[in-house]
């Protein structure tokens, strides 16, 4: 059984449809990436998968359980953390009291997982007092991670975590994904950086207009000459 | 600590507009390049505007006599003073900005250092409950009224909206509505209205069904609109306030319809040998009302503390991201509302029972907007703020009334409410006693960080900082 699968996913955003017959599964352990241009629907079917967004039809299954019109703070409570597009940590709060928020639905010790969070991103750790709004684009990116990961969750959802950042930030946090993913929990990331993407993940998905074009191991997408023309632009080239 | 975000200033244009094609000639309102000389302009023309609009009124023979009388000149040199003394004080704060803003920290930090530990503020607290339960029953009639109907009703009032709009940032402009929920329960449960209730109540046992009435209220009001966000909010609330307030004047064979209602009875007690009646009296009408001031501070205060005010602090700061991180957004949403709701209308029912009369007029737009000004005054999301916001507001115009100053008359109370509104934004934003999360807010958006208000909050994604 899938950790994750969505059958003929279909969502509308009032008589506009946002994805048509989404197919597509995750299997526990995998990083799998959703790739697409602007608008293709990519940011859709993860609202779709952590409850913020319902389908008209077709299903959403998460260990076999149906999950398409689950309320988002109980999609958490079943283990799918979301880090949304746009990082969106809460600014006037302290780094602490974000990753508190991020353990919201779980009571007890919360020591362990912050200190967790703070050997994954050390950073956070020397500025744990700080508001968050006073951080940086890519150590608000690292907050955003580590607030959903306090949740423990099974899945992991990213929307676009490279967005805005430089180079080498997307790149150090690229390989702190890698080493969430070796430390037990699924991930599903969305991005535009198709080469970066497809380097890390074991499989990926091409999504355009809301629908599945192209599918397969990311070595083999990687090196697909449709690929290399539509997603990877001038990267092509080198 | 320099802060390593502060803006530097923009030197100004010296570049004459003459010498530029017409298209890219300075606006006549920018024909002054001088800040502070374009500022003092601009505070000249509000001195002029002031006399006019607290000067005498025009007849009907002699329209512009009123326009006359202002503008003479005692009237209008009182008003020109003020508003360039207004100019002085933003001028001195703009040129000595820093010194003057770190001296007005160090005021504002003043009761903190005043108070340094738990164990003094307790006292403090002890002692002004003991000044609010001994103090009022020195004062005359006229002022004992003022505190009931005036001071006590609006500080409730005032409480209970902050847990609205300070806590979980929502908007609401009908906040009045529930007020007379509350008011047309009391009045319905003890006969008052044309349509008699099923049993005949002991007029003390309609608080807590008047208080459940307003919940109610809030909570069918809240399901289906607190899904929207920032202004769509307040223009739902606005419009459930006038829909209120004209279902009671339309509605004449249930509230009686424009003329008000009948005599409403005075709460009573007879409960296990009690006996007690709050008559004419307003004194025991006052000390009803402290009870449930303390309580209703007790409990929100806790509520701001718990996981509660924490989940209402996340969804005023960024929705999407609070519903990602596991909380119930419309469940608090409502929550919040509810309470406000109640708080509403357990002030309603107070002042039913105290003047026994009121009609559907009592309950404009006006006064939502004015327990909002109350609220913002005091510092949004602050206890303390609006407690004394709402006191000092609401004791001042009577004060003024009974000791006239500049010609104060009461019915200009909302051109001076306005006037103070601007300054306070203008000045102190965050309110007179601001909470600590509401001053970092502030902070941040002054930087162009996140959002500051608690009007637009969740209705826009914040803005990522742009910082290395």
């Amino acid at each position: 059984m899938s950790l994750l699968q969505l059958v003929d996913l279909e969502v509308r955003y009032g008589a506009i449809p946002a994805l048509r017959g989404v197919n597509l599964s995750v299997e526990t352990g995998e990083i799998v990436t959703l790739l697409g241009a602007n608008g293709a629907g990519k940011t859709t079917t993860l609202r779709t998968i952590s409850g913020l967004q319902h389908p008209a039809s077709g299903r959403v299954l998460f260990e076999g359980r149906a999950i398409g019109d689950v309320a988002p703070h109980d999609v958490l409570a079943l283990g799918v953390g979301h880090v949304p597009e746009g990082r969106r940590i809460f600014p006037q709060m302290s780094v602490l009291e974000n990753l508190e928020m991020g353990a919201y639905r779980r009571r007890g010790n919360l020591r362990e997982d912050v200190e967790h969070v703070f050997s994954l991103f050390p950073v956070l750790g020397q500025r744990r007092r700080q508001e968050g709004g006073t951080l940086s684009g890519g150590e608000q990116q690292m907050l955003a991670i580590g607030r959903a990961l306090m949740s423990h969750p099974r899945l992991l959802l990213l929307d676009e975590p490279s967005m805005g950042l430089a180079p080498l930030v997307v790149k150090a946090i690229f390989e702190i994904i890698a080493r969430i993913r070796s430390q037990g929990t699924t991930i599903l990331l969305v991005e535009q950086n198709a080469t970066q993407a497809l380097q890390l993940a074991d499989r990926g998905y091409v999504l355009e207009n809301g629908e599945i074009v192209m599918s397969g191991a990311a070595t083999d997408l990687l090196g697909d000459p449709r690929i290399r023309a539509a997603y990877l632009g001038e990267t092509a080239a080198h | 600590m320099s802060d390593p975000l502060e803006l530097t200033e923009i030197p100004e244009r010296t570049v004459t507009s003459a010498a530029l094609p017409p298209d890219q000639r300075t606006p006549w309102h920018k024909v002054v390049h001088n800040d502070d000389v374009r500022r003092l302009f601009a505070c000249v023309i509000g001195g002029f505007v002031l006399a006019l609009m607290t000067g005498p009124e025009g007849d009907g023979i002699n329209m512009l006599s009123g326009v006359d009388g202002a503008l003479r000149f005692p009237h209008l040199g009182i008003c020109l003073a003020l508003t360039v003394g207004l100019w002085v004080l933003i001028t001195v704060r703009h040129r000595f900005g820093e010194r003057a803003r770190t001296a007005s920290a160090r005021v504002s930090a003043l009761p903190a250092r005043l108070l340094p530990n738990a164990k003094f503020r307790g006292l403090a607290l002890v002692a002004l409950l003991a000044l609010a339960i001994v103090y009022p029953a020195h004062l005359n009639g006229y002022w004992q009224s003022v505190l009931v109907q005036q001071v006590g009703i609006y500080v409730l009032l005032a409480i209970g909206l902050n847990v609205v709009v300070g806590y979980a940032g929502l908007l609401d402009l009908g906040y009045i509505a529930f007020f007379a929920i509350g008011a047309y329960s009391d009045a319905f449960w003890t006969g008052a209205l044309p349509i008699h209730p099923p049993a005949n109540l002991n007029p003390f046992w309609v608080i807590p069904i008047a208080i459940a009435t307003a919940m109610l209220a809030g909570v069918i009001l809240g399901v289906p609109t607190l899904r929207l966000r920032g202004d769509y909010l307040a223009i739902v609330t606005l419009g459930f306030g006038e829909i209120i307030q004209i279902v009671a004047i339309n509605l004449q064979g249930v509230t009686g319809g424009a003329i008000g209602t009948g005599t409403i009875r005075h709460f009573a007690l007879h409960v296990l040998g009690i006996n007690y009646v709050w008559g004419l009296d307003p004194l025991p009408y006052y000390y009803l009302l402290l009870v449930f001031v303390v309580l209703a501070l007790f409990a929100f205060h806790s509520l701001e503390h718990s996981r509660i005010g924490r989940a209402w602090a996340a969804i005023r700061e960024d929705e999407i991201a609070a519903e990602a991180s596991g909380i119930n957004v419309l469940k608090y949403k409502v929550m919040a509302f509810a309470i406000g709701a109640s708080t509403s209308g357990f002030a309603g029912t107070l002042v039913a029972s105290q003047i026994r009369f009121f009609e559907p007029g009592d309950f404009t737009v006006q006064l939502s907007i004015l327990i909002l000004v109350l609220v913002i005054f005091g510092g949004m999301g602050s206890l303390p703020g609006a407690v004394v916001g709402a006191a000092v507001l609401e004791w001042l115009p009577q004060y003024l009334h009974v000791h006239p100053l500049f010609g104060f008359q009461q019915q200009d109370l909302y051109i001076y409410f306005g006037a103070i509104l601007i300054l306070m934004m203008i000045f102190r934003p965050e309110g007179l006693i601001p909470s600590r999360r509401r001053r970092i807010e502030l902070g941040l958006a002054e930087h162009g960080i996140g959002t500051a208000d608690a009007m637009t909050a969740g209705a826009s994604p914040s803005e990522p900082a742009g910082l290395p």
